[in-house]
């Protein structure tokens, strides 16, 4: 970034600190905010995980050490949660991906009525997650729903089966409602990944004698490789703190209850701060562990772009 | 704006995707399984759309047969909404949140981002990395300190309460989205205004915010959708009417019997806070197409 080479170097390295020091100043201001209200609580997180409190007499507690967590990792409700949220990520970002890259492609088309297309595309997109779930609460209803009435009227089965009420069904609805809330999310990051090849690139191929398939599989894909991870990364940490979907959709009955949602009803309903504070940390450095594989295996383009940005 | 910026590639906002003319390739001779998937996307986008209208507009039986079409389309359920205090606190709650989340959120980001856009700075790659891993943090791990802390010092089920914790998030999201609109305007300007003697701060304050305006409001826009929509730190800080935002609001308004759901009038809620959304998107979709994709791909 040698912007200033022209002018003479005194007054350059006087303005280089000048601006250093204001670079400081604008930046502390966030950074001491954001250190205030996610560090500082994080820590005292993991100072409430160390200790035991009691539910009847408020204020009495004693230090416990690591038993909190003990505890929670030989409890089979931590593993299912931890299993449970897993499937969910793998299942809701592989849909994702694969139909966010569809949608993508189409929306990269040329063609009258791509503007709607991607103004409806976008709404599902705006909605809060909560109506996201009562959207499809209300779609597969018992004997109210849309996709429960037509199953029933095509004599195909789940037409009478109480989706929410049974495990798989229920998590194929909460796969549902996420999928169709985020996959805009995904295609617009693969649509601008799609946006930024070349069309040389393309004609190339095509005086190569490429078919349209043989041109999407060695040469789309492998270049939008980069915002195809991106948008896996994006999509992944979101779905490891899944809550808000199966809180409204099955309270987290039936073997849907995820990782925040096992915290949760430990603190709240339960009452149990160091267990509930050990699973949220718990949770805390699942999502950090598989971010830092994410990013260790399959984000060397991040990397690079994170150079980029020195 | 193309010409100032062809002698510096790297300020060249590739990434966008505003300039179409390049990609129009095959127009008007799409294949017909094309229009098939086309379809088939819209459908997947609108249909549960319209059966959360649908549901809204039924009652008794016209409610519990699933209707395609309600066959007496009523808006009592609206009514009973609008009838419901608590419906209309959660409205309040959630508005004044969202504002002053967004507001405060929006002159921290502004800052810190031209810093990290334009100034020469130490461990800049690292303060960038460190804000965007902020956002992937799970709610949980706030929430749940923040339980206790709230409830010692007087927090617990405030306002203030929630505000506080949520520019946890709204602040990064923030400082990424302005950071990497900032970073499209062309330096030119600025250079100007330092050989009329202007110093860095002024540059930003007269030359860079006044054009950084739609970058300030495409993220603002994003910034109050991602706090009007967030509900773990929602539903662990509050327990009243008093504080309780919309979502928080309408989940409560559902989990009352597994048996006897109120689902028409739940629906009417949620088609009322989805109304605005969806003007939102109408509106400022360009925006906030833009603002979503700001620096996730650079060209």
């Amino acid at each position: 970034m040698a912007t200033k080479a022209l002018s003479p170097g005194r007054t350059v390295n006087g303005r280089d600190q000048a601006e250093r020091r204001l670079a400081v100043r604008m930046t502390a201001p966030a950074l001491a905010l954001m250190a205030l209200v996610a560090a500082v609580p994080i820590g005292y997180a993991i100072w409430l995980s160390l200790n035991q409190y009691s539910v009847r007499t408020a204020g009495l507690s004693r230090f416990v050490g690591l038993e909190n967590y003990v505890a929670a990792l030989s409890s089979p409700e931590w593993w299912a949660a931890f299993g449970q949220t897993f499937l969910f990520a793998a299942l809701s970002v592989s849909l994702e991906l694969v139909l966010g890259t569809g949608m993508a492609l189409l929306l990269n088309l040329a063609f009258k009525g791509r503007a709607v297309l991607r103004t409806v595309v976008l709404l599902p997109y705006a909605i809060v997650t909560v109506v996201s779930a009562i959207t499809w609460q209300t779609m597969f209803q018992p004997n109210m729903g849309l996709v429960t009435n037509v199953l029933s009227a095509l004599g195909l089965p789940g037409g009478d089966v109480v989706w929410l009420g049974e495990h798989g069904y229920a998590m194929a609805v909460i796969v549902l409602a996420d999928v169709w809330k985020t996959t805009p999310f995904a295609a617009l990051i693969i649509l601008a990944g799609l946006q930024v090849i070349s069309a040389e690139t393309y004609e190339a191929a095509e005086l190569d004698g490429a078919s349209k398939w043989q041109t999407f599989v060695h040469i789309t894909l492998p270049l939008l490789r980069p915002a195809i991870v991106l948008a896996a990364i994006f999509r992944t940490m979101d779905a490891l703190r899944v809550f808000d979907l199966p809180f409204v959709l099955t309270r987290g009955a039936n073997g849907t209850e995820s990782m925040s949602m096992l915290a949760y009803t430990q603190l709240r309903e339960n009452r149990l701060v160091g267990e509930g504070s050990a699973l949220s940390i718990l949770t805390f450095l699942t999502v950090m562990v598989v971010s830092v594989i994410y990013i260790r295996f399959a984000g060397g383009n991040i990397r690079e772009a994170g150079k980029e940005e020195q | 704006m193309s010409t100032l910026t062809a002698e510096r590639p790297t300020a060249e906002p590739a990434a966008r995707p505003r300039a179409p003319k390049r990609r129009l390739r095959g127009e008007a001779k799409l294949h017909p399984l094309v229009w098939v998937f086309v379809v088939a996307v819209m459908g997947f986008s609108l249909i549960p759309f319209y059966w959360l209208v649908n549901t809204s507009l039924k009652k008794g039986a016209s409610l519990s047969k699933g209707e395609l079409f309600p066959s007496q389309p009523t808006v009592e359920n609206y009514l009973v909404v609008f009838q419901n205090p608590e419906f209309l606190l959660a409205l309040r709650n959630s508005v004044i949140i969202a504002v002053v989340t967004t507001t405060v959120a929006l002159v921290f980001a502004s800052f810190a981002a031209y810093a990290l856009a334009r100034l020469k700075m130490r461990r800049k790659a690292m303060i960038l990395t460190l804000i965007l891993s902020v956002t992937t943090f799970p709610a949980i791990a706030i929430a749940a300190p923040l339980f206790s802390i709230w409830r010692e010092i007087g927090l617990y089920d405030t306002l203030l309460g929630l505000i506080i914790p949520k520019l946890t998030f709204a602040l990064p999201l923030a400082i990424y989205t302005l950071t990497s609109f900032f970073k499209e305007i062309p330096r030119e300007l600025e250079e100007s205004a330092y050989m009329d003697g202007a110093t860095p701060f002024t540059a930003f304050r007269k030359v860079i915010l006044p054009l950084a305006v739609p970058g300030l409001a495409t993220t603002a826009i994003l910034v109050f959708i991602s706090v009007w929509n967030e509900f773990l730190l929602a539903v662990t800080l509050t327990t009243s009417p008093e504080a309780r935002p919309v979502p928080v609001a309408i989940a409560f308004f559902s989990g009352t019997s597994e048996f006897d759901q109120p689902l028409g009038t739940i629906s009417a809620a949620s088609v009322i806070i989805t109304v605005p959304l969806v003007i939102l998107v109408l509106v400022c979709q360009k925006r906030i197409v833009s603002g979503m994709t700001a620096g996730a791909v650079k060209g």
